[in-house]
């Protein structure tokens, strides 16, 4: 029994150049940068203090009244989730019980969700009057946390920050009751998720699913640890749209930042049925591990190229067949000599002409949304039969032969590839094509 | 063509002991593993005790130690748990040439996998300082400078949520298909579902699998302790978790790490591996109702337990054994016979259905491995675990709990319930392995 095609009918996403993908897409094509200096918290002592932050938004204008009360339930993590799920939906031409509960067209238990998720800080002002109750001669004291901290924390306090959380509260808003997944692969996570809700399709479990992935890298504690691992740049402060620079020979560092994008899968044959724009279809996914030096760096490319071999197999394509790839392209130098070193090797002879169109430089690292904020480009390059100019590539670092754009670019795009790596060592590879029409 | 999908090595570190024989000794004699909170000191904290694993030294289990010295619990655990599973399934994880006929590239890996304990230590000494009690708000400027003299890169990377499957792809070489997934509870039985469709479809293989995760340190014990999801029976831990008990007062917090290897039965054969039981059937599905509580006419249960033996093929008569997800708080158990009884009906009376959790505790992430591995013990030795301290049932919970003692039964096919906060269910069916 061959498997049930999978396509691509709406995007939605919440990303430092706007919001919702007509925004972000304009950013992109207008060369905007959405990076800046860091204004959630005051980043002072930071070594890195830019950051690529969502624009200002009101989330009770994304939750339907009924729901309003668990707004307080919701990290920002889960916002700009919501907020990306609510335009997929909108775009989708499904109507949810959040749209109107008169007209509901999506068969619950056969919509299916699976979100790429991070590790969740918390917020330190919410939770710091209570740790600060809990000091004696200005020590922490573990008793007096027990007795006095601990109870003034808010009651749901874990509820807030649980990864899965993102997906329940979409799911609770839009009446999604079929499969759902959290993944926490960590930079890839959003890759992935939207690999396993296409397969979710592919098998049967579901006919429509939300995919995607979203994370707030924008929380001192996450940045702490990103300028720890020494990831994050430390030379970008007084011109931050400049700052991350993937491919380029004075990239110092990537620059994190806040986003979600979601994507909505579907069974070609409903979409079909139902009259359903169609943006793209699926054709491949996978992902793999990768040499790692002390789990932050990658030391070989060999599991990206293995992620990227199983998709293309996947699609059944050659690497030549490739008109776009979007790499992970963080701006760390280390890294990102190692992935343009795998894509010239999978690529071959077809390097120097297959464009490479990494756009961390102006939206951002977004971690977990990485990979769904990249499809979500993707789609829109096959849609517009467009790529955009790499923005800070201006000259190539040591050993990259990649063919980046400098200038935009209009062709016929059929296949896209969009590949990333995580600190940690996971890999992932998606394969998305022009949708062709064909059997169902 | 659909791939069979059976198991083929088994492994846990958990409260009962580090080993798959210990774990079911203790199961089968009546042990438990609850005792006072030993890893911080939560003296004053509601709830005093939990469930801890005693007595693990990773050093003395993985073939080089250095690679994993920084990893968090529930990493420890987890590497563990595969060695044990992974020598049971003839995968070499001892030589660094490894000759077990399999290739790395078809060999996966999927966890359900936790956060790393935070450095409380650190974290709690940087906002005494950097918090400004005048005014009322933090000072960041003395928070960073803090933070980046007390914190350290390597404690920071190993609280990520995809660590613990790093450093199992470290110790195993897998270059297959790589995922983890956290949706609570439910995680490790989601993990295996899902891991289990990638080999039927030809994705991989093998696929290790299983979960990781230890929340007991401080501010995974406040989050569960503010929620009241925990017993707070201080005075008697040996037998506070007792599920569908009428005084069941919350669950008790555990940690592990637990390891099955699935395989196609092509690649099992392949390799001569002995097949220990079969999965069939995986449901999942989402309550879509409310964060905080679980559907009241168990809904999404319903709907994880019917998409599991739809998925399987199998009918509720086909079902001899539901290991439940069993936690010991009021609304779990409540809502979870309700799901019994709702799918099964008249012969929900018939099935047995116990919850191991009385005895090892609740491990979050890793619980719906450890106890998959308790059903397929309950295949192999026909022997079926006990829900302990069931001395005062419940009125309105009136299945056939297995109370108070392991009870001797031929069963050949088994169903796993494992339900998440947020809404996530999750269901396995498995089965005795039979070539047809």
């Amino acid at each position: 029994m061959e498997q049930r095609r999978v396509v691509i009918t709406s995007v939605g996403v919440v990303s430092p150049l706007g919001l919702g993908v007509d925004d972000f897409w304009a950013g992109l094509m207008e060369g905007r940068c959405g990076i800046g200096r860091i204004r959630s918290f005051d980043p002072v002592r930071m070594p890195c203090q830019i950051a690529g932050e969502a624009p200002d938004y009101a989330i009770r204008d994304y939750i339907p009244k009924s729901y309003r009360k668990a707004a307080k339930l919701m990290c920002r993590d889960i916002e700009l989730s919501v907020i990306a799920a609510d335009e997929a939906i909108r775009n989708s031409g499904y109507i949810s019980r959040a749209i109107d509960p008169e007209r509901v067209n999506l068969r619950p238990e056969r919509t299916a969700i699976d979100f790429g998720s991070g590790i969740i800080s918390c917020e330190l002002p919410e939770i710091a009057p209570s740790v600060a109750l809990s000091a004696t001669d200005g020590r922490f004291d573990m008793k007096k946390w027990g007795r006095e901290g601990l109870p003034t924390v808010t009651p749901l306090w874990l509820l807030k920050y649980l990864p899965n959380m993102l997906a329940c509260h979409i799911g609770i808003i839009h009446d999604i009751q079929g499969p759902s997944n959290t993944i926490t692969c960590g930079e890839v996570s959003s890759h992935i998720a939207i690999t396993e809700a296409a397969e979710m399709i592919q098998r049967n479990h579901a006919d429509v699913a939300l995919a995607g992935g979203g994370e707030a890298k924008v929380n001192p504690l996450l940045i702490v640890r990103q300028c720890l691992l020494k990831r994050a740049t430390f030379t970008g402060n007084e011109d931050p749209q400049s700052a991350c620079r993937p491919f380029d020979a004075g990239a110092s560092g990537s620059v994190f930042g806040e986003g979600a994008g979601v994507l909505i899968l579907e069974d070609y044959s409903q979409a079909r049925q139902r009259g359903a724009a169609i943006l793209a279809e699926f054709v491949g996914g996978a992902s793999s591990y990768t040499a790692m030096d002390s789990y932050i760096f990658m030391k070989d490319g060999r599991g990206l190229e293995i992620a990227i071999e199983q998709a293309l197999k996947q699609a059944a394509i050659e690497p030549e067949q490739l008109d776009l790839i979007i790499p992970h392209g963080t701006g760390i130098a280390r890294d990102d000599r190692v992935e343009a070193e795998t894509l010239q090797r999978v690529l071959g002879s077809a390097a120097s002409k297959t464009a490479v169109w990494p756009i961390k430089g102006q939206v951002s690292h977004t971690g977990s949304a990485s990979g769904a904020i990249d499809l979500i480009a993707a789609v829109q390059a096959i849609r517009y039969q467009t790529i955009g100019a790499a923005y800070n590539f201006e000259v190539p670092a040591e050993g990259c032969k990649l063919h980046i754009p400098r200038e935009p670019i209009q062709k016929n795009i059929r296949y896209v590839l969009c590949c990333g790596y995580s600190f940690g060592g996971q890999t992932a590879a998606v394969v998305l094509k022009k949708f062709e029409g064909g059997r169902t | 063509m659909k791939e069979r999908v059976v198991i083929t090595g088994m492994g846990i570190v958990c409260p009962l002991g580090n080993s798959v024989a210990q774990m079911w000794e203790g199961l089968m004699s009546g042990r438990h593993g609850i005792n006072t909170n030993t890893l911080f000191d939560a003296s004053a904290y509601p709830t005093t005790f939990d469930a801890e694993v005693k007595n693990f030294d990773l050093s003395s289990v993985v073939k080089n130690p250095a690679l994993h010295s920084q990893s968090n619990r529930g990493s420890a655990f987890v590497l563990g748990a595969a060695v044990e599973a992974c020598r049971q399934a003839g995968i070499d994880t001892e030589t660094d040439s490894p000759a077990d006929g399999i290739d790395r590239a078809c060999m996966g890996i999927y966890l359900g996998a936790g956060e790393g304990a935070m450095d409380s230590q650190a974290f709690f000494t940087a906002i005494v300082k950097g918090w400004d009690s005048q005014k009322q708000q933090m000072d960041w400027s003395v928070w960073m400078d803090t933070t980046f003299e007390i914190m350290t890169a390597a404690h920071e990377l190993e609280q990520e949520t995809n660590m613990p499957v790093a450093h199992l792809a470290v110790l195993t070489g897998a270059q297959g298909m790589i995922r983890s997934c956290l949706t609570a509870c439910a995680a490790s039985t989601q993990a295996i579902g899902e891991a289990a469709m990638l080999i039927r479809r030809g994705r991989a293989d093998v696929i290790i699998t299983g979960g990781a995760h230890s929340m007991i340190h401080p501010l995974g014990l406040m989050g569960f302790n503010r929620l009241t999801a925990l017993s707070t029976r201080n005075d008697s831990p040996a037998t506070a978790s007792r599920p569908f008990s009428a005084s069941r007062d919350g669950f008790v917090l555990g940690e592990g790490g637990a390891v099955v290897i699935l395989e196609s039965l092509a690649s099992a054969k392949k390799r001569k591996a002995k097949i220990l039981a079969e999965i069939i059937g995986f449901g999942s599905s989402n309550d879509a109702f409310r964060v905080t509580d679980m559907h009241e006419e168990a809904r999404g249960a319903v709907q994880a337990i019917r998409s599991a033996l739809a998925d399987a093929g199998v009918d509720i008569h086909d079902i001899d054994y539901i290991s439940t997800h069993g936690t010991s708080t009021s609304e779990n158990d409540t809502i979870e016979t309700l799901a019994i009884k709702k799918v099964f009906g008249e012969y929900a009376y018939k099935v047995p259905c116990s919850s191991p959790k009385s005895q090892f505790g609740h491990l979050i992430g890793a619980t719906g491995c450890a106890e998959l591995i308790t059903c397929v013990l309950a295949i192999q030795e026909n022997m079926l675990p006990a829900t302990m301290n069931l001395h005062d049932p419940d009125p309105a919970l009136d299945l056939d709990y297995v109370p108070n003692r392991p009870r001797k039964a031929k069963i050949d096919t088994v169903l796993k319930e494992s339900f998440g906060f947020g809404g996530q269910n999750n269901v396995l069916v498995i089965r005795r392995f039979s070539e047809s």
